[in-house]
């Protein structure tokens, strides 16, 4: 026998299991195979367990399953201690650490106790009140405060574990496998649905433990161990243990999460810990059964004071009897039933009841039962060791070292509220039913607030066929039942005296939301805000009702009028790791890769992250530093020849005959006289003005065309061009194919470039005749078919070369050994960014960044006035002529020698430190090694006049200020003659 | 998450979309032929930033970004995400 002190032999579901050793706080104990923490730790005669969250109150276990609000612990793991974990949810396994939280140097032992001394100075609302004003005084106390008030601490170090997801389709999800659940699939199984039936406990069946009722003139728990049987070998049932549902979502959708592993991985063991479930259910059937509700009394917190079902629980699933004199304080018969299971354990049992009369099973079990009677108080800090009971024939206090509390039940409608569906208060059985149904879901059983065996078969049977053609069954049948624990005995909370908990995670007491009414907060969602009442982990699964009923009393009104809080996902805490699954950063995204990736990788290159696409940021030789190898590359480019890798550009095939018409409208430039052979340069708007992409298209045939875009604006502006297509213009003879992926490009960019091009041109004239600026020729290139286009990013004589996409790597191959001639190399996406800022061409997402129109990146010249396009009528808005617009600029450091910031914004030099005083930020900012000094592309309020003036690039967070020059947003070729040469 | 009816490739969940916003949302004429937009300011601000946001029954654009790239008139309930109806935008049955 192990954890021998309060372990009953022969009793729970799996006596005489193996021995399992665990520490607590460093101290070995000895549980047993099918434990949890928390029922170990109730073995081993361990009462506290943790520190409360505002106030440092030792705390013991209160509950036995996910509403656990209390017992928070931190589970040591390899890679840091995991936080903020409910002991009645962990799995007791060999080795397991666990520590108390909140507490320093134990939770035995606090330092911080005091705050419990001084909570009268600590009334709710006290950190608003105290430290929001004057402002500031908020951001030097939070720290202090974070340090004494909170939970766990989040481990640092990167999580080892594996997390898995998965993807499942099912006719009808049954969530929970208790009674309801249980006749639910087996009715749904045997009519031939398929059916995944979800319980968040390691077994089934658990809500027919210590049920003497029988069913099917069978045991109770001979019936449900008959129906697990036979819902295992049904082909078209998946039964998922230890599997919570966490939300439930519209058309069916709902996010299951498995803990597949409680222990840690052994060596070489790939198994994942959680697997994150998405599936699509054609039903839900909740049969997620009710919460135990506790009482309100002072000092309804310490060690020892737990739900009666919790109590009960222990005993009956894992062989623990949590007490030996116990006192059940009940407003219903379900607190009869509890203590009947605890007597009979032997236990010495007292029964409270509010009512004057109710069942007679706890005492004829044993027990004494007083009627009209109940707690008052509690005595005993780090345990219960008396309680004062009021009874008829007076007040007295009874020695004790349990106390169960049995509140009323409240149905987990949590997952039925999740779509919006809206409790309602039921004053006759004192509990939150469903109101409206909501589309695909059924409530069942306890969950429905039917707590009568008969009823809850029932229903789950019929939520089973719902809606189904297949066979069907008989419900089960029952006799003996008698279980009827609804009731609606209310105390008044507000007679509770002392430190009366309502949430026992937020530390707040019926005191607390006397006050927060009494200083004007009314609706439910403020006063929960305020308090912070049901905020915690728990969600309020314990406290929610007592707290509504609270506010209900101080405010003089019914419940109903009330009304609960908003239930949202989750219904429990997901692990982060579950969620992101197996996404590691290299799996996020599928990440693109162009033709030529491998003979970048071999070339030495940086990979840059550039969207979706992986690419060559610049390739390093030998010990070159970053700036090093970035002026190489550009200087190449500049003074002799060199290739890129363009193939991320997007591209989009044009066809029909009303290409030139369509391109009227899209691009704020005319089209109507570009040639058969030419390309066109053209800015995109949005509809509100505002410059969204830019790029060249050719036009290659009478009715087919290609237009570029940018690289990450490729997918937006198909999606635009077709939604004008499809749902403004229909009448427009034009086909769209994206074919970015289908293509390989390479620009050629150089003065030597042409001679490069002339070895590989296969008879092509490239002449600058031949060939002009902005033209474009069809032909191959070393053997491939290409298209060729004379464009030009760099401001350098350039083409740009597009092959089939399987041939790219054969192109660049090709490209490399034509220019072996001039020791030609590849230069990257960094090099790139520096020639065109040289060129003062700007970028969409840098300066074009979503507030910018044509004039103010100073291309107000391609706006046509003889035509209509998109954001036509916008451009005529008054905000866009108004002389603050932040346009397009240069800026070079007034002392060639500094260096200008990054992340600067530029102020004025007389005040330079003004908050809100910035006049605009660098946008793009490199060293220039053709200039040999810092160039920046800037967007300055009325940039276009201010050119010559005098400014600061100040970047405050770096501390660093550099006085600058505005000049014109171009700096190298103004002329452009370099590329039309 | 939404399972949107697409009537190129059937039933797709929602994160295969993306939303367009009020299809019933038609721009203010404007005289393409002569080049000369003849708005009035206000209307088109208003049509460009201002959408009912209606608690019911909406039509509405969505683009089957990861599928077929169609867009789609749909019919939806805002506050029970009940699907009504899904079609082509570009007309019956597409092309
Ligand atoms: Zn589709």
């Amino acid at each position: 026998m192990t954890g021998s002190a309060r372990r009953i032999e022969g009793a729970g579901l799996h006596p005489g299991a193996d021995e399992v050793r665990f520490q607590f706080d460093g101290r070995a104990y000895r549980g047993q195979a099918g434990d949890s923490l928390a029922s170990a730790l109730i073995a081993n005669n361990v009462r506290v367990v943790a520190r409360s969250f505002k106030y440092h109150r030792p705390r013991g276990i209160t509950g036995i399953g996910p509403e656990e609000a209390t017992g928070l612990l931190a589970i040591e793991r390899a890679t840091g201690d995991e936080p903020n974990t409910r002991a009645t949810t962990v799995e007791l396994y060999e080795g397991l650490s666990a520590r108390g939280q909140n507490a320093w140097p134990s939770v035995n032992f606090d330092l911080s106790a005091w705050l419990n001394l001084a909570s009268p100075l600590f009334p709710v609302g006290f950190y608003y009140k105290t430290f929001m004003a004057p402002a500031g005084a908020w951001m030097f106390y939070e720290h202090l405060i974070r340090r004494v008030a909170g939970l766990g601490t989040v481990p640092e170090a990167v999580d080892t574990e594996h997390y898995t997801s998965t993807h499942a389709h099912t006719d009808v999800l049954i969530a929970g496998g208790g009674a309801a659940g249980l006749s639910a699939a087996l009715a749904a199984g045997r009519s031939g649905a398929r059916v995944i039936l979800v319980d968040e406990n390691p077994w089934l069946g658990l809500g027919l433990l210590g049920e003497d009722a029988r069913i099917d003139g069978e045991r109770a728990s001979d019936w449900a161990a008959n129906a697990i049987a036979a819902l295992s070998v049904m082909d078209n049932v998946r039964i998922l243990t230890r599997t919570t549902v966490a939300g439930r979502y519209e058309h069916g959708f709902v996010i299951l999460c498995e803990k597949v592993r409680e222990a840690p991985a052994g060596r070489d063991d790939p198994s994942p810990r959680w697997r994150l479930w998405k599936v699509r259910a054609g039903r839900v059937v909740l049969a997620t059964g009710a919460i135990e509700r506790p009482l309100v009394f002072a000092n309804n917190d310490r060690p020892g004071v737990m739900t009666a079902s919790a109590a009960a629980g222990y005993l009956l699933r894992h062989g623990v009897l949590p007490g030996s004199r116990i006192v059940v304080a009940t407003e219903n018969d379900s607190g009869h039933a509890a203590g009947a299971h605890l007597a009979q354990a032997g236990a010495q049992v007292t029964v409270l009841d509010r009512r004057d009369t109710g069942t007679a099973i706890a005492a004829e079990a044993g027990a004494t039962v007083e009627w009209s009677s109940g707690v008052l108080d509690i005595k005993g800090a780090r345990g219960v060791r008396a309680a004062r009971a009021a009874t008829p024939k007076g007040e007295r206090w009874l020695d004790c070292d349990l106390v169960a509390m049995a509140g009323g039940w409240s149905p987990a409608l949590h997952l039925y509220a999740h779509t919006g569906g809206k409790p309602v208060w039921d004053e006759a059985r004192g509990m939150f039913v469903p109101g409206v149904s909501e589309d695909g879901v059924i409530c069942v059983g306890a969950s429905n607030g039917s707590f009568d065996l008969a009823d809850v078969l029932r229903q789950g049977h019929e939520a089973g066929l719902a809606g189904g053609s297949g066979a069907t069954s008989p419900a089960p049948n029952v006799e003996g039942a008698r279980s009827e624990k609804a009731s609606a005995a209310f105390a008044n909370l507000s007679d509770a005296g002392g430190k009366a908990f309502v949430d026992l995670q937020g530390d707040v007491t019926v005191a607390d939301l006397s006050l927060a009414v009494r200083e004007g907060y009314r609706s439910i969602e403020h006063v929960k805000r305020y308090t912070t009442l049901g905020m915690g982990t728990d969600q309020g699964k314990l406290g929610n009702v007592n707290g509504v009923r609270a506010i209900a009393e101080a405010r003089g009104e019914d419940v109903s009028a009330i009304g609960t809080t908003r239930f949202r996902p989750p219904y429990v805490p997901l692990p982060m790791g579950a969620v992101a699954a197996h996404q590691s950063p290299d799996l996020r995204h599928p990440m693109r890769r162009t033709a030529a990736h491998d003979l970048h990788e071999e070339a030495g290159c940086v990979w840059l992250h550039a969207g979706a696409w992986l690419r060559p940021q610049f390739y390093r030789q030998g010990t070159e530093t970053d700036l090093e190898a970035v002026n190489r590359e550009v200087m190449a480019v500049r003074e002799n020849v060199s290739i890129v890798d363009v193939s991320t550009l997007g591209k989009i095939e044009m066809a029909g005959p009303d290409c030139i018409e369509f391109l009227n409208r899209i691009y704020t430039n005319g089209w109507s006289t570009l040639k058969i052979g030419m390309g066109r340069y053209g800015i995109m708007l949005r509809e509100d003005g505002m410059v969204f992409d830019d790029g060249v298209t050719m036009r290659l045939a009478e009715d087919h065309y290609v237009m570029s875009t940018t690289s990450g604006g490729a997918g937006a502006v198909y999606e635009w061009m077709t939604r004008l297509l499809e749902t403004r213009w229909s009448d427009l003879r034009v086909v769209l194919t994206p074919v970015t992926e289908q293509w390989f490009a390479a620009a050629l960019a150089g003065p030597k470039a042409r001679d490069v091009l002339a070895r590989v041109c296969d008879g092509l004239d490239v002449s600058n005749e031949g060939l002009p600026f902005m033209a474009g020729r069809v032909g191959t290139i070393a053997g491939i078919p290409a298209r060729i286009f004379r464009i030009s990013f760099s401001g350098e004589l350039s083409y740009e070369i597009n092959v089939p996409a399987d041939r790219g790597a054969e192109l660049w191959q090709a490209l490399l050994e034509a220019g072996a001639p001039e020791n030609m190399e590849p230069y990257g996406l960094e090099s790139m960014g520096v020639l065109r800022l040289e060129k003062g061409h700007f970028v969409i997402g840098r300066e074009a960044e979503g507030r910018t129109n044509p004039d103010d990146i100073g291309l107000g010249r391609m706006v046509s006035s003889k035509k209509w396009f998109i954001g036509k009528e916008a451009l005529g808005l008054p905000e866009m002529t108004v002389p603050n617009r932040r346009q397009l600029v240069g800026v070079v450091p007034v002392d060639p020698s500094q260096r200008i910031p990054y992340s600067a914004h530029l102020v004025l030099p007389d005040r330079p430190d003004e908050i809100g005083g910035a006049q605009g930020w660098i946008a793009s900012l490199a060293y220039s090694p053709t200039l040999g000094h810092d160039i920046a592309l800037a967007l300055l309020e009325g940039g276009h006049d201010r050119i010559g003036e005098a400014l600061i690039a100040s970047a405050p967070i770096a501390g660093k200020k550099t006085p600058v020059t505005v000049v014109a947003p171009h700096f190298y070729d103004h002329e452009g003659s370099r590329q039309i040469g | 998450m939404l399972l949107i009816p697409c009537p190129v490739c059937g039933e797709r969940p929602e994160d295969e979309f993306g939303f367009g916003g009020d299809a019933t949302v038609q721009p203010p004429v404007t005289d393409s032929a002569s080049g000369q937009a003849e708005v009035d300011i206000d209307g088109f601000a208003d049509y460009l930033y201002l959408r009912e946001n209606p608690k019911g029954r909406h039509t509405e654009l969505w683009v089957h970004r990861y599928g077929c790239r169609r867009w789609l008139v749909v019919e939806r309930d805002t506050v029970t995400h009940e699907l009504y109806s899904s079609r082509l935008a570009a007309g019956e049955g597409g092309e």
